[in-house]
Formats: structure tokens, C-alpha cells, sequence
């Protein structure tokens, strides 16, 4: 039957966790039970979590699916309320609602070369986009940023399957310096068909400038305010080549040199005010 | 001694009984329900004014033609059970249809009292009859013969509860699939509180889960399965997902900060509970001088919303005027009351900002009234020169919804309308065998009470063609 993959084919309701592991001070990776999802996830969609009752809906990339234990993986960077919440769940608590997979999976190449670029929990995003693009039949090479040696994320995936360049904002690992420049770099001596990039928005405003003047085809993916996911609320909506977009619907992926970063960079702070509410009351709340 | 009859000329010297409503100053504070129901006396009073026409014209003015003299009768008897099973045995989500409905252009509209004076409250009746079964009527789930058959509903709006309903009374096995994590759509994430409160909705479902109705809440058919997958599953599938995709007014500033969709922000307050923030996680902007562009019920719903999130001002900006606005009487009066003020003749041509790019004002024009255009409405013309900004710092846009995208486009096969809507004919069936769609995603931007007359006119087209297949779709060769 149908639902037999679905949450309710367990007796309770919700999804399990069913491990939760730092990854760097601020950053977890939870493994969730979501069978469904994990058995028809493709590389570039994501999910909306909502922890339970009175819980905000964050939508959150899978990074990783396993179809035979019926699990995704997610990985959520503690910054306000709702992501301290999550990062906080143990071994056997239940998130109530998953919901996906959504999204447009990404638009992957199978030959040529392919640059990806991932900037801190980024990495997370591009990790499944990489992997796959490197299955069927492209050449990887992915540059990895982060503050910190410590806060580098899926080193030893990304090496398995592609050649790897880590900058670090102190360079106490890899090259000391931004993303950007290990990119013009490697656009300097390769012939690159296409760039993937992922991360804060001034990193992928920086990686679309760098590619522009070369022509060089380039998808960001993008992470605006959401909230329902199925583009009925238009929340997330971002301005690619001058027209208006979904992220939820029509993307999250789109074409770097048509985005106005401005405007996302901006609406992203629309909740800044209150997200300090929140987390000065939840700190009231828990003293 | 049970009372004589009343004569005609006795009925005809009651006037229209009104409803009870919170005090507006209290009210526009709060998201307690406006409107507080008939009592018993009153609703007898107001059953007493029905003349029980032989021929109901009223009925001929309900999309699910509900036999109205019938259970105005039973309350008039003081049979409140009986009412309660008539109501039910035409409409599935009389509850919600007896606080949502249009009654003034449809039931009302036809009561031969209204002729010479008010119309019976029929929508008020209604309402309290299902409010007193919701407190007293507790039936034990029915047993139907079961048919074997099974049909997936796609969208847990009004159109799919009621097609829900109908079907599993016919002994089908029901599954509706929801997106959110809530069902009820438009039910539970647009119409507010105040207006229908939640736990009705959630009443409503319970009950149609007694009757062997599942609801599978984040499950997104074009994602989670597709449509062909439903297809391979079930006997035949109903799709009634809503129209879902807001419009925006395509002017100049819709990205600035300040700016939402009714959709968003009735999803933030209604759906998430944004009102209730901290205490729930999810924020909403309260604007201090908040502009509504648009001037249906959700609309309406939008501006006395922002009233409650506490805007000084909260205005309705509308290119036509008061005789052109598509909302339901009541609540127009209902939003008059509660401090709201309109802008009629008004058409915005771009939304302003600061250099931090929040929302300052409102560009608009003047318009004159011209001939009427296809809508039928007098069609609005720019005065030239008339050019000015209203100053504001939330600008909510509600002017519409279109065809979401996201089911059909993951279902190229199924024929669409050059708008973008599912193609379906008088029965509702789609090019592809077993699919049938009503409501939005069929009629366009409508109400809930059409969409739940589409869902019990297919229910019985879904019925009948599985009658007529006799196999199993998923084994078709």
C-alpha cells in the first residue's frame, strides 16, 4: 500500500531521530527517520521541518538519504530559536512534521568539468549536487570554505569522489583566503563547463561576479524566507533575470547571473528583530 | 398542549432576528470569534418567520441545495437532532458553510421574505444547528456496506472534505493527502479565527475521520508521490488542490521589505499562530499603517487581521468602489465597524521604500468608473494627474490566486485550460481516466461553498464510475 512508507506506518506519530553528532561548535547533523522522502529525494531538494506545536517550518536541505534504513540526513547550524531547538533533539525524540521532498532537483551535468563551490553549512547543499554530478560522469573539483580548520564540513566525503580545495578565513587549514580566489584560480588553468555554488549570500553575490565576465554557466541555490513550501504564500519569492520566482517551486536553483542578491540579502532580514525576541524570550523562558 | 401553528400574518410580523456580536472595540483586539451565534430563543424566533414556500427557492439558491424549509421546520419544533440530520445529509461542513457562506447572494437571495423586507437568516440557522450538534450529537461511526473501491483526495480544503465525506458515506475507502501539517486548507491556513475558528474545522475532520476517512497531512502530490503513483494506487483520484499561487499587482516595490501576500500573512497568523509570538516561533510584521490591495473575503479577512495585530490604520485600497466589492455583506459591515477605513477608486502603480528598503508608502492613482468589462463590473479608468503616495509600512497584496504548477507540471499528461487550470468536464473528469478535479484548480478563484458544491457533484460522478469500471485501475492492462 501506498502509505506503508509514510510516518503513520509506525504506532507514533512524528519522526524519529535517530542520531544527532556535532560537527563543528554550532553545526549538528541529525539523521531522521522520513522513509518516503529519503526513498525519492533527488540531489537539490530539501524539506520542511516543524518540531511540533507552535514550531516555526524551517526548510532545511538533505544532504544525505539512505532508502533501505528509511533515513535523511540534515544538517541545521544553531542560529535562532527554531535551529537551537532542533540541534538540541537526542537519539529517539520525534520531530512532528517532515514534509517534502521539495524543490526542483538540481540540473546536473554528466560530462565536462564541474567547480562546486560550498561556503559553511553550504557544504551540506552541494555535498549531494557534487556526488551525484561526480556519478554520472563529470569531473569535480569542489572548493570548500569555512572560518576555521574546525569548521570545515564533509572533508572526507567531498575527497572520496573529487578533487578538493579548502580555504579557511584564518588558514589553519587549506588556502588562507575566500572562496573566490581558489575559484579564479582554478578558472584561470581549467576549462570549467559549469559552476555550482552554495553558501552565504555574499559568498554566491561573489562567486556570480567572478563567473560573470568569463561566461562561465553558474547555479546558485538559493535559501530565502519560507513557509508553506508549495509556492502558495510567495514568501520566498526572489528576482532572477528581472522576473519574480519561487524558490519553493521554481527552484531553489537558478541561474547565479540573473539573481538579485540585493533583494535577498535584504528580505533574509526581515525577521531580524524579532528573531532577537525570540531568543532573548526562549532564554527567559528556559531560566 | 403543544402550541397552535403560527398563521402567515403571525410569521410575517417577526422581524429578522440579528445575530449577537462581540463589542467592535473589544473585538478589534482580539481573534476571539466575532460573531457569537443565535441563541436558542432567537433561532426559534427567527425559524418562526419561514413560510415553508412548497416551492423552495431557497434550496434553488444553495450549491449543495440543502433542504432549507425542512430543517428550519425541525428547529421550529424544537427538534434540534433532526435539524441536524437533515443539515448533514446535504452538506458535509455545516458549520463552516453557516459562518463562510455568501448567504445574501445565494439561499437569502432567493427567500421569498426578502421580497418585502429581510430574507430568513438562513446562514445563522444553519450555523446554530451545527453548533448544537457539535455539543450534543455524537454518532457512533457508520457502518457502510464497503464497495471495495478507494479514492485518493488530493487537497484537504473544502472541496476535498466534502467529496471526502460523500464518498466514504457511499462505502469507498477515502485517503486525502495535505500538504501542511494541518488539513482544512483554506479552512485552517486563510480564514481566521475570528471568523471561523480552528477547533470547527478541526470538529469537522474528526468527523469525517469517524466515518473511515484518513487524512495523510505532508504529503505533497507532483512530490512526494505523483499523480501517476496515486493513479497506480487507487480506484480513481479527486483532485481539489485550490488555485494556491498568489498574484501580485506587478508594480514596482513588491520586494521590499513590508510586503506581503494575503496568502503569507494569513498563513503567518491563522496557520503558525504568528499573533501568539514568542510564545509560537513563527514572527509576522506588525504594521502600524497597514494597506490592503483588493476587496474580496480575503481581503476583508487581511485588514481586520491587521487591526487585530494592532495597526493604527488599516485600509482597504480598491480600484472599483463599495457596490463592486466581492466580499460577503457582513463582513464588510463587520470590518466598517471594527475601525477599518477604505480607499475606493484607487489603483497602485508602485509600493515605495526607504534606503533600507522598507516599505514608506503607496503610489497610486484615482480612478472614474467606466462600462462594464467582462467580470461584469464597471471597469475602472485612470484620472490622469491624480497621481499621489498614502503613506504605510505594510502593504498586503490580495488580489487573487492562479493555478499552482506544482501537481500538473509533475503530471504532464493531464490537460490544462490556457490559464493554466485543469481542464475537467460537467462531471468533473480530466482527459485521464479515474481523475476528477473541482473547485480553484478548476473554476479559478471561488468560494468555499462552490468548491464543496463541486465536491459533492464529482463525489457522485467518482461513484457512479466506479460503479461503471467494476476493475480496479491499478489492474488495467
Amino acid at each position: 500500500m501506498i502509505n506503508d512508507n509514510l510516518a503513520t506506518a509506525t504506532n507514533e506519530p512524528g519522526h524519529e531521530v535517530m542520531s544527532n553528532t556535532t560537527l563543528s561548535a554550532d553545526v549538528h547533523r541529525l539523521v531522521v527517520r522520513a522513509p518516503r522522502v529519503a526513498a525519492v529525494r533527488q540531489p537539490g531538494q530539501f524539506v520542511i521541518v516543524r518540531l511540533g506545536p507552535g514550531a516555526e517550518r524551517i526548510p532545511l536541505t538533505i544532504a544525505e538519504s539512505d532508502a533501505e534504513t528509511g533515513s535523511i540526513v540534515l544538517v541545521i547550524q544553531a542560529v535562532g530559536k527554531s535551529t537551537s531547538d532542533l540541534v538540541a533533539l537526542a537519539p529517539g525524540d520525534r520531530i512532528s512534521d517532515v514534509v517534502g521532498p521539495l524543490g526542483r532537483p538540481s540540473d546536473l551535468v554528466a560530462e565536462g568539468t564541474a567547480v562546486c563551490v560550498a561556503g559553511g553549512v553550504g557544504a551540506a547543499v552541494m555535498y549531494p549536487i557534487a556526488r551525484r554530478l561526480a556519478e554520472l560522469g563529470a569531473e569535480v573539483i569542489t572548493v570548500l570554505g569555512a572560518r576555521t580548520s574546525q569548521s570545515v564540513l564533509f572533508r572526507r566525503e567531498f575527497e572520496s569522489f573529487a578533487e578538493l580545495i579548502i580555504c579557511t578565513d584564518d588558514g589553519s587549514a587549506g588556502r588562507h583566503g575566500v572562496v573566490t580566489d581558489a575559484l579564479s584560480d582554478v578558472l584561470a588553468v581549467r576549462s570549467v563547463d559549469v559552476v555550482y555554488a552554495a553558501g552565504p549570500v555574499p559568498m554566491m553575490r561573489a562567486v556570480a561576479a567572478t563567473t560573470r565576465p568569463l561566461g562561465v554557466r553558474t547555479i546558485v541555490s538559493l535559501n530565502p524566507i519560507m513557509v508553506d513550501g508549495t509556492g502558495m504564500c510567495g514568501g520566498c519569492r526572489v528576482t532572477v533575470g528581472g522576473a519574480m520566482r519561487f524558490a519553493c517551486v521554481d527552484g531553489p536553483e537558478f541561474d547565479a547571473h540573473g539573481v538579485d542578491f540585493d533583494e535577498l540579502s535584504d528580505r533574509l532580514r526581515t525577521y531580524g528583530d524579532a528573531e532577537r525576541v525570540a531568543s532573548s524570550h526562549q532564554c527567559r523562558s528556559a531560566g | 398542549m403543544s402550541p397552535l401553528p403560527l398563521s402567515k400574518r403571525e410569521r410575517l410580523a417577526i422581524d429578522r432576528q440579528q445575530m449577537p456580536a462581540r463589542d467592535p472595540d473589544q473585538r478589534s483586539h482580539s481573534f476571539d470569534e466575532v460573531s457569537l451565534g443565535f441563541t436558542e430563543h432567537l433561532a426559534l424566533l427567527e425559524a418562526q418567520r419561514c413560510l415553508a414556500c412548497k416551492r423552495a427557492t431557497c434550496v434553488e439558491g444553495c450549491p449543495v441545495a440543502v433542504d432549507i424549509p425542512r430543517f428550519v421546520a425541525h428547529i421550529e419544533n424544537g427538534d434540534l437532532e433532526s435539524a441536524a440530520r437533515t443539515l448533514f445529509a446535504d452538506n458535509a461542513l455545516p458549520a463552516v458553510t453557516g459562518r463562510v457562506c455568501p448567504q445574501e447572494h445565494q439561499c437569502e437571495a432567493e427567500c421569498v421574505r426578502g421580497r418585502k423586507g429581510a430574507p430568513v437568516a438562513i446562514g445563522h440557522l444553519e450555523r446554530f444547528v451545527a453548533d448544537w450538534a457539535r455539543g450534543h450529537l455524537h454518532d457512533e461511526p457508520i457502518v457502510h456496506e464497503r464497495s471495495g473501491k478507494s479514492v485518493a483526495v488530493i487537497g484537504s480544503g473544502p472541496g476535498g472534505l466534502t467529496a471526502a465525506g460523500e464518498l466514504a458515506k457511499l462505502g469507498h475507502d477515502v485517503t486525502i493527502y495535505e500538504a501542511l501539517h494541518t488539513p482544512g486548507g483554506v479552512l485552517s491556513y486563510g480564514i481566521p479565527e475570528f471568523r471561523l475558528p480552528n477547533e470547527v474545522v478541526e470538529h469537522e475532520v474528526h468527523r469525517l475521520e469517524a466515518l473511515g476517512v484518513k487524512v495523510e497531512c505532508n504529503v505533497v502530490i507532483g512530490r512526494t508521490y505523483t499523480l501517476d503513483e496515486l493513479r497506480e494506487h487507487f480506484d480513481a483520484v479527486f483532485v481539489s488542490v485550490g488555485a494556491g499561487l498568489p498574484v501580485f499587482l506587478g508594480v514596482p516595490g513588491e520586494g521590499l521589505k513590508g510586503v506581503y501576500t494575503a496568502n503569507e500573512y494569513l498563513t503567518r497568523v491563522n496557520l503558525m499562530r504568528a499573533y501568539a509570538f514568542p510564545d509560537a516561533d513563527t514572527p509576522v510584521l506588525h504594521g502600524d499603517r497597514v494597506l490592503v490591495i483588493g476587496a474580496g473575503n480575503v481581503a476583508i479577512d487581511a485588514v481586520r487581521t491587521a487591526r487585530r495585530l494592532g495597526a493604527a490604520q488599516a485600509t482597504i485600497v480598491y480600484r472599483r468602489s463599495r457596490p463592486e466589492m466581492p466580499a460577503r455583506d457582513e463582513e464588510i459591515h463587520h470590518a466598517e465597524e471594527e475601525g477599518v477605513s477604505f480607499e475606493f477608486q484607487v489603483s497602485p502603480i508602485a509600493i515605495e521604500g526607504d534606503e533600507d528598503r522598507w516599505v514608506t508608502g503607496l503610489r497610486c492613482v484615482d480612478t472614474t468608473l467606466g462600462e462594464p468589462d467582462a467580470s461584469g463590473r464597471r471597469a475602472p479608468v485612470t484620472v490622469e494627474g491624480s497621481e499621489r503616495v498614502i503613506p504605510c509600512d505594510t502593504v498586503i497584496v490580495a488580489v487573487g490566486t492562479r493555478a499552482n504548477p506544482l501537481l500538473t507540471s509533475s503530471s504532464p499528461d493531464l490537460a490544462l485550460t490556457d490559464r493554466g487550470y485543469l481542464a475537467a468536464d460537467a462531471q468533473g473528469m480530466t482527459n485521464l481516466a479515474g481523475v476528477f478535479a473541482g473547485g480553484d484548480i478548476v473554476r479559478g478563484s471561488a468560494t468555499v461553498i462552490l468548491a464543496m458544491g463541486d465536491g459533492k457533484r464529482i463525489a457522485g460522478a467518482i461513484d457512479s464510475y466506479l460503479h461503471a469500471t467494476g476493475v480496479h485501475l491499478s489492474r488495467r492492462a
